[in-house]
Formats: structure tokens, C-alpha cells, sequence
């Protein structure tokens, strides 16, 4: 099977900074993927990448079988094909929540509002938050307000979920609901490549951990493999920080 | 939500209510000392204005209650034409500043002329004294003979209050633009919406929120520059009272005139202050200070 994404040794700085150096990696479709590493050691960054919202300075990117690192490539139509969601949620917030949702759908894709609306109505549905369709974001709790940015993400069929340490800005006590949306997408064969501090929740949901030191990708593995037996003293390190 | 009910159900304490009882009769201190304090301040005014040596003469050339009432109607007549030179104004200063504003923020090379155009017209207008524009327009364009027809003097200097205003209202903008954060453009561009649809739907909407208070303002401060077309011979109420001044030879008209400028500015400026509370309040959701 074809991967979904594919990096070939793709480097990217910040001024003098050299955030990635040089990373590699291919997704299969399914395939829950798993960032692990310190802050500053480039997942974020990686993820940006992969949406264009960053341009690497040198290596490619595939997804499916087109390189969208080419620069003629229309950056906003491969921002369709995948879903990102944000440390911060990054709702707007001047549209009600279900506007939030169906802004992709209307917009870029050019659904028409009563199909847009039903399918967005639905997906809040799922998140039980339909009751709040018509509400501004900012009368919801974090873990709503997220929630609500992941069925955004996913309101266009993406062939492809990124997931920006998603649970990292909320209450400890909101974090359950959020992962367990995500596990939810999972186990419905959503393709996702995830950058978390949620160690327990990779080890349960990962099919991969990919561990990332300084913008290299140092190991990666099955979660048992990674967790259980990290053959680099730097993963064992930061895993150590953890328990 | 469930602190209220709570609070509803209990009886306060007596401590709480001492508390509520002392803050009661400080309020009511605080407000009949403001009161006799006002009252004192304005009879000291008073007296000082009508003591002066000059005040018979001042009330009687100022302040004529007869010649008011005769001077009305004109005046009312020429504030009519202020109000539909106002409307038009405010309608094409919003467009043009928006205008303007959008094109600072373009981006890619092609755009380079309109982008200088642009930060050209606002450094130009924000300079020039809006009279020296109101000449300008007001001589200038006739000059040019566009038209066979005279063009009407309000006409051209709506015009000139437009070029003028929109300059400031377009740096208005633009810092609404900037204040919105970065982070609602990425969400915005990460759906795959390009870069007008998100300026459109997600960064202007929110910059206009933002601006508004900054914006009715501007609106105030035109309201009253509106009364500088009269340069031009347009008659309106500045107009109308100097014909009035001069079969009269008493000032009570530009006194009628300046009563209806602020009659007219006073729903506006309430208008501005409580909108910006309003928006204050929502940013700062139950904090006190």
C-alpha cells in the first residue's frame, strides 16, 4: 500500500537556527502516528511543514503520490486535503460555533449552506454539542472549544490529521474527553500524525512512536518497542521524566 | 450559576449585612456631596460671567432669544443639506478607507505601485489642512471641465471630506487589521481558505469589532468639519447664519448653528462611549478593576 505522506530528508531553519535536520518519514494510510520529544526538538515545526504553513529550505514532501514541496503547487489546496489542529484551538471567534465548523465546507469546497449545515450539525452531534450550534466559542470550556476545532479539522474529509499537542493548554480534567474523541478517530482509520506530551495515551492509541531530539528523528518504533525498550540513552532520558 | 442560587436562598450574615448598610449610606453621602458641589461650582460661574463689565452687550449680540427663533428656519434649512453631506461622507469615507486599507496589506511584487500609491495618499492627506483640500477640490476640479454642467459646491466638498477623512480612517483599519492575532489567519489559511477569503471572512470582520470606537470618533470629529463646505458657497447652517449675521448684525444665528452641530453630535458620542464599554466589559468578563 501507497504511503499517505512521505518526507525525504527535509531540512527547515529559523534564521540561524536549524529546527529539522534532515528528517525522514512515511505515513501509511491508518496509520496513527505518534511525535515524542522535548519542546524545541522541531514537532511542531514538522507538522507545519507537512501543512505548508511553513516552506522547508531543502527535501520533499509527498502526499499521496504528489510532491507538494513544489513550489507550484497551490498551497491552499493541499491545506484542503489535510486537517490541523492547534495548541490553542484557534477557533474564531466572532462565528458561532457551527459556522466555526462549516466554514471549510462553504468556503473551500463550495457546499452549499443547508448540506454544510447538516453535516456540521452532526458532527456536533457527535461531540454532543449540538445544543451550542448557534453559540459564540468563547461560552465554551477548553475542552469543548477543542473538541469543536478537531470536527473543524475533520469536517472536509481530510485525507490526513495533524494534531499539535492538543491537550497541552487544558485543565487536566478536560483532557479525557478530547483523547478519547481522538481514539474515536482512530479506530475509525483516520490517518493522524500527532506531536503530545501524553505519554499514556501514545502508548494506547500510537501505532508508532517517532522520537524527535534536536530535529532529528533519534528512534522510533511500536509503542512497546519505544516505551518499553528505548535503545538510546537520550530517549530513555526523556522518557525517564515521565514516570 | 449554582453560587447565585445559593446566595439567593441564604440570609447574609449580619456582618454582610452591616457591610451593605455602611456601603448604602456612602453612596448616598457621595451623591448629595456631588450635588452641592455642583451647584456651588456653577453659581460661582455664573456670577463671574455676569459681572463682567461686557455682559449686557455679549447676551444681547449672542444670545438674543428673539432672533434665534427668526434665525431658525434658515439655519434648519442649511443643516438639512450638513446632514446629507454627512451621510454621503460617512458612507464614502468607510468604503475608501477600507479600501486603502486593503491594499496596504497585499502582498507579491505586483502590487508594489498600489501598495506605495496607497501609503502615499495616506501620508499626503493626514498632512494637508483640510480647508487647503476643500480650495483645492473645491477650484480644481471645476478647472478641469469634466462636465459642462457647474458641479454643485456640496457635491465637491463631500468630496474633499472623504479625501481627507479617509486617509485617517484607513490607518484606523489597518491597526485593526494588525491587532487581529496571527494565530485566527494560520487557523484560517490551515482550512485552505486563500488569502482573500480570509481577510474577508475572518480578518476583517474581527478588525472591524475592534475598531469601531476608533472609528465612530473619526465620525464625530466629521460631523462638525461637515460645516467647512461652506467655504465652498454651499449654503448650509454656517452659511445660513452668516446670511443671517449680516441682515441682523447680531451673532445669535452662529449660536443656532452651533446648538444644532452638537445636537447632532451628542447621540454619536453617547452612541461611541457606550459601545466602548460594552466592548470593554466583554473583554474583561467579571473582573472589577
Amino acid at each position: 500500500m501507497s504511503a499517505v505522506l512521505r518526507l525525504e530528508d527535509v531540512h527547515k531553519s529559523f534564521g540561524r537556527t536549524e529546527v529539522l535536520r534532515g528528517i525522514s518519514l512515511e505515513v501509511a494510510a491508518h496509520e496513527v502516528v505518534v511525535l515524542i520529544g522535548a519542546s524545541g526538538s522541531g514537532k511542531s515545526t514538522l507538522l507545519r511543514t507537512i501543512n505548508l504553513l511553513e516552506p522547508i529550505d531543502d527535501g520533499r514532501v509527498w502526499l499521496g503520490d504528489r510532491d507538494i514541496s513544489d513550489p507550484r503547487v497551490r498551497a491552499d489546496a493541499v491545506r484542503s486535503r489535510i486537517g490541523i489542529v492547534f495548541q490553542h484551538y484557534n477557533l474564531f471567534p466572532h462565528l458561532s460555533v457551527l459556522d466555526n465548523v462549516t466554514l471549510a465546507l462553504r468556503h473551500v469546497q463550495g457546499v452549499d449552506r443547508a448540506a454544510a449545515e447538516q453535516r456540521g450539525l452532526e458532527l456536533l452531534e457527535r461531540i454532543g454539542l449540538a445544543s451550542f450550534a448557534r453559540v459564540f466559542p468563547d461560552r465554551l470550556s477548553g475542552g469543548q472549544q477543542q473538541r469543536t476545532a478537531i470536527v473543524r479539522a475533520i469536517a472536509t474529509n481530510p485525507e490526513l490529521l495533524l494534531l499539535d499537542e492538543i491537550t497541552s493548554a487544558l485543565d487536566p480534567e478536560l483532557v479525557g474527553d478530547v483523547l478519547a474523541l481522538v481514539r474515536e478517530l482512530a479506530d475509525e482509520g483516520t490517518t493522524i500524525v500527532m506531536a503530545t506530551h501524553e505519554m499514556a495515551f501514545a502508548r494506547e492509541v500510537a501505532d508508532r512512536i517517532v522520537f524527535l531530539d534536536s530535529g532529528v528523528i533519534l528512534e522510533q518504533g511500536s509503542p512497546s518497542e519505544v516505551f518499553g525498550a528505548p535503545r538510546e540513552p537520550r530517549t530513555r532520558e526523556f522518557l525517564a521524566r515521565f514516570l | 450559576m449554582t453560587g447565585d442560587l445559593d446566595q439567593e436562598a441564604r440570609r447574609p450574615s449580619d456582618i454582610e449585612l452591616g457591610r451593605r448598610a455602611f456601603r448604602r449610606r456612602q453612596s448616598t453621602r457621595s451623591v448629595l456631596v456631588s450635588v452641592a458641589s455642583t451647584i456651588v461650582f456653577a453659581v460661582v460661574v455664573w456670577l463671574t460671567i455676569i459681572n463682567t463689565p461686557g455682559w449686557a452687550r455679549v447676551q444681547s449680540t449672542f444670545f438674543d432669544p428673539e432672533v434665534f427663533v427668526s434665525a431658525l428656519p434658515r439655519v434648519w434649512d442649511g443643516f438639512l443639506l450638513n446632514l446629507r453631506v454627512l451621510v454621503f461622507a460617512v458612507i464614502g469615507t468607510a468604503v475608501f478607507g477600507l479600501l486603502i486599507a486593503t491594499l496596504r496589506t497585499l502582498r507579491g511584487a505586483v502590487f508594489f505601485p498600489l501598495r506605495a500609491l496607497a501609503a502615499g495618499y495616506t501620508d499626503l492627506f493626514r498632512g494637508l489642512p483640510l480647508i487647503i483640500v476643500l480650495y483645492l477640490v473645491g477650484y480644481g476640479i471645476p478647472g478641469l471641465r469634466f462636465t459642462e454642467e457647474r458641479i454643485p459646491a456640496e457635491v465637491l466638498g463631500t468630496i474633499a471630506l472623504v479625501l481627507t477623512y479617509s486617509a485617517y480612517v484607513s490607518e484606523v483599519f489597518r491597526a485593526g487589521i494588525e491587532a487581529v492575532h496571527p494565530s485566527q489567519r494560520l487557523a484560517a489559511r490551515s482550512l485552505g481558505l486563500g488569502h482573500y477569503k480570509t481577510l474577508r471572512l475572518i480578518v476583517m470582520p474581527q478588525a472591524i469589532r475592534k475598531v469601531t470606537p476608533a472609528l465612530m470618533n473619526d465620525f464625530v470629529a466629521m460631523q462638525k468639519d461637515v460645516g467647512l463646505i461652506s467655504v465652498l458657497g454651499a449654503v448650509d447652517a454656517v452659511r445660513g447664519a452668516q446670511i443671517e449675521v449680516a441682515a441682523s448684525f447680531d451673532y445669535t444665528p452662529y449660536v443656532v448653528a452651533g446648538v444644532l452641530f452638537v445636537l447632532l453630535a451628542l447621540p454619536l458620542i453617547r452612541l461611541t462611549d457606550w459601545y466602548s464599554a460594552k466592548l470593554r466589559a466583554r473583554e474583561q468578563m467579571g473582573s472589577i478593576v
